[in-house]
């Protein structure tokens, strides 16, 4: 199955939940809602001419000006070797999707990462905590309005430029 | 699912083995086989691990962030700190995810170049790998083997870029220096004394008993599972899976090369066991070898790099490409707003996917074969975090 083949088996089966407009390319993009993209990639990894068994990437994005957050969901196939890329919307102030770990364990960490540096919460996510920064720390470092804090634990951030010391 | 887990309940059922309580202990973030600094919070019944949860972190240099702050070329040192035992592949990494944002192609001697460094790259993170599979199991000599090895090998990418472990080597659009004079003849050189040393490392350690009997059969990657964690290169073909980003999805020069895909077979125990992943390593030293002979002796003439304008502003849009690095299929995805400064980077690294698998694959191992498990998928710490 070709990739234009699978976009338009999804649009048959799903309707507006995914965008008419597949962007070419070597990973061909397509919109998906986001509160169905546990939906759509349930038959992304089932569908047996389908079959994206990996989840290769997943990326979260802050789109301020638009005041939404996209998050990017890299899907390979190692069965078939074709390649897909879901994008999928959730509002700024309160990003929330669902989760897909329980399709590819993998997605376990990368929501977490996304969920660590940009406050993308996945609902259904077993275990949905921070994984990179530290545990106390306040704010999304990704976020393009994330301010630097003065200092971490009495530890100054703010360092003089070593030329002017 | 290994043959060596043990289920400590069914040996308490049975009546086997004493009372024992189950224990929580701290592994890392100092420890000298974590190859790096990272943790694991064992949940331990005596010997046995019932879970070795990974915490990660600790190394989180924040280098997404920096991207966004020092623009597309100012970007390319950093990404050596990406995987600091490999970087010439993040080089790359970075390098093609511009060219493919702006469509710049780079010249063919510039491919050369690149596929020149990237396996001599490979070889030293290789073994390193190996050598240090041997030092965390109790095996310190060889070690020193492939140490000796990789020193010369850092000679020779110290004489085309004047470093020796962050090279900052690549440009967007090609290299940042040509070859140097005699390089070529020196590097053949070097390759006829390395490859037979191959052998004589696998002679050294790799069909050692006692090596064998620690590695076979242990943390057994299914196929499925490894998969599905997307682990990638030696960990993904120590499990079976025939797939190699410079094969399959090719990108530079490699379609003009001859070279194989090695894969795990289960010759010494299960297939995916960690003495498969660590073969599959050795193997892939001699793949590398063949590769740099064709490419050192078919370099064509020309320049190594395309004029690329100062100030790096690509069109619009998001690029996602992945690169064969000694750690496996890496993804570099950036995001342009048609700005001088990328508007979001993300790198998807072949450790943070080995770390992952950590947790459901420790359950009923021993803990000693933690080490080797963390050896065996060549895990490196900054990678996991970046």
């Amino acid at each position: 199955m070709t990739v234009a083949e699978i976009h338009r088996l999804l649009r048959e089966r799903l309707g507006t939940i995914v965008s008419d407009e597949l962007k070419p390319g070597d990973w061909p993009v397509c919109e998906v809602r986001g509160q169905s993209i546990a939906e759509v990639c349930a038959i992304l990894r089932d569908e047996p001419g389908i079959a994206f068994d990996c989840l290769s990437n997943l990326t979260a994005v802050d789109r301020k000006a638009a005041d939404t957050i996209e998050v990017y969901y890299h899907l390979f196939s190692y069965a078939h070797g074709h390649r897909l890329v879901l994008r999928a919307s959730t509002p700024r102030p309160d990003p929330i999707l669902p989760t897909v770990t329980h399709l590819w364990p993998i997605a376990d960490w990368l929501e977490r990462e996304a969920f660590d540096l940009l406050g993308v919460r996945f609902t259904g996510h077993p275990d949905l905590r921070r994984i990179l920064m530290p545990e106390d720390w306040v704010g999304h470092p990704l976020r393009k309005d994330f301010v630097e804090p003065d200092e971490y634990h009495g530890i100054s951030t703010r360092r003089e430029s070593l030329l002017k010391l | 699912m290994s043959t060596h887990a043990i289920d400590v309940d069914v040996l308490r059922e049975t009546g086997q083995g004493i009372a024992t309580e189950e224990m929580t202990l701290n592994m890392g973030p100092q420890h000298p086989s974590t190859h790096g600094v990272l943790r694991f919070v064992v949940k331990a019944d005596g010997e046995v691990m019932r879970r070795a949860i990974p915490d990660i972190g600790y190394l989180h240099r924040s280098i997404e962030k920096i991207a966004e702050k020092v623009g597309y070329h100012g970007f390319m040192p950093y990404t050596d700190r990406v995987d600091y035992v490999s970087a010439m592949q993040c080089n790359q990494g970075w390098a093609m995810a511009c060219e493919a944002l702006a469509g710049i192609k780079v010249p063919r001697r510039g491919e050369y170049c690149r596929v020149i460094a990237s396996e001599f790259g490979r070889l030293a993170s290789h073994l390193l790998s190996v050598g240090a599979t041997g030092m965390d199991i109790g095996a310190v000599t060889p070690f020193t083997h492939a140490i000796r090895e990789r020193e010369y090998i850092n000679d020779i990418l110290e004489e085309l870029c004047g470093a020796r472990l962050t090279f900052n080597y690549m440009r967007i659009g090609g290299c940042a220096w040509d070859l140097p004079p005699g390089f070529v003849g020196r590097a053949t050189k070097f390759l006829d004394r390395f490859e037979p040393l191959i052998d004589e490392y696998n002679e050294l350690i790799s069909f050692n008993k006692i090596y064998v009997e620690r590695l076979a059969n242990v943390a057994v990657i299914p196929r499925e599972m490894a998969i599905a964690y997307n682990l990638v290169g030696p960990n993904l073909r120590g499990s079976g899976v025939k797939y190699d980003v410079r094969k399959d999805a090719p990108y530079s020069v490699y379609p003009e090369f001859e070279f194989d895909v090695p894969v795990g077979t289960g010759e010494r125990g299960t297939l995916g066991d960690s003495y498969d992943r660590y073969m599959v390593r050795m193997r892939e030293m001699k793949e590398s070898c063949k590769i740099l002979r064709q490419a050192l002796a078919g370099i064509p003439e020309g320049p190594v790099v395309a004029k690329v304008p100062r100030t790096f502003r690509p069109p619009v849009g998001e690029a996602y490409v992945r690169v064969e690095a000694s750690r496996g299929d890496m993804g570099w995805f950036v995001v342009s707003d048609g700005t001088a400064f990328p508007y979001r980077v993300h790198i998807r690294t072949g450790s943070f996917a080995a770390m992952a698998i950590i947790e459901e694959l420790s359950k009923g191992l021993m803990i000693a074969d933690l080490v080797a498990v963390i050896a065996t998928l060549d895990i490196v710490a900054p990678e996991v975090d970046r």
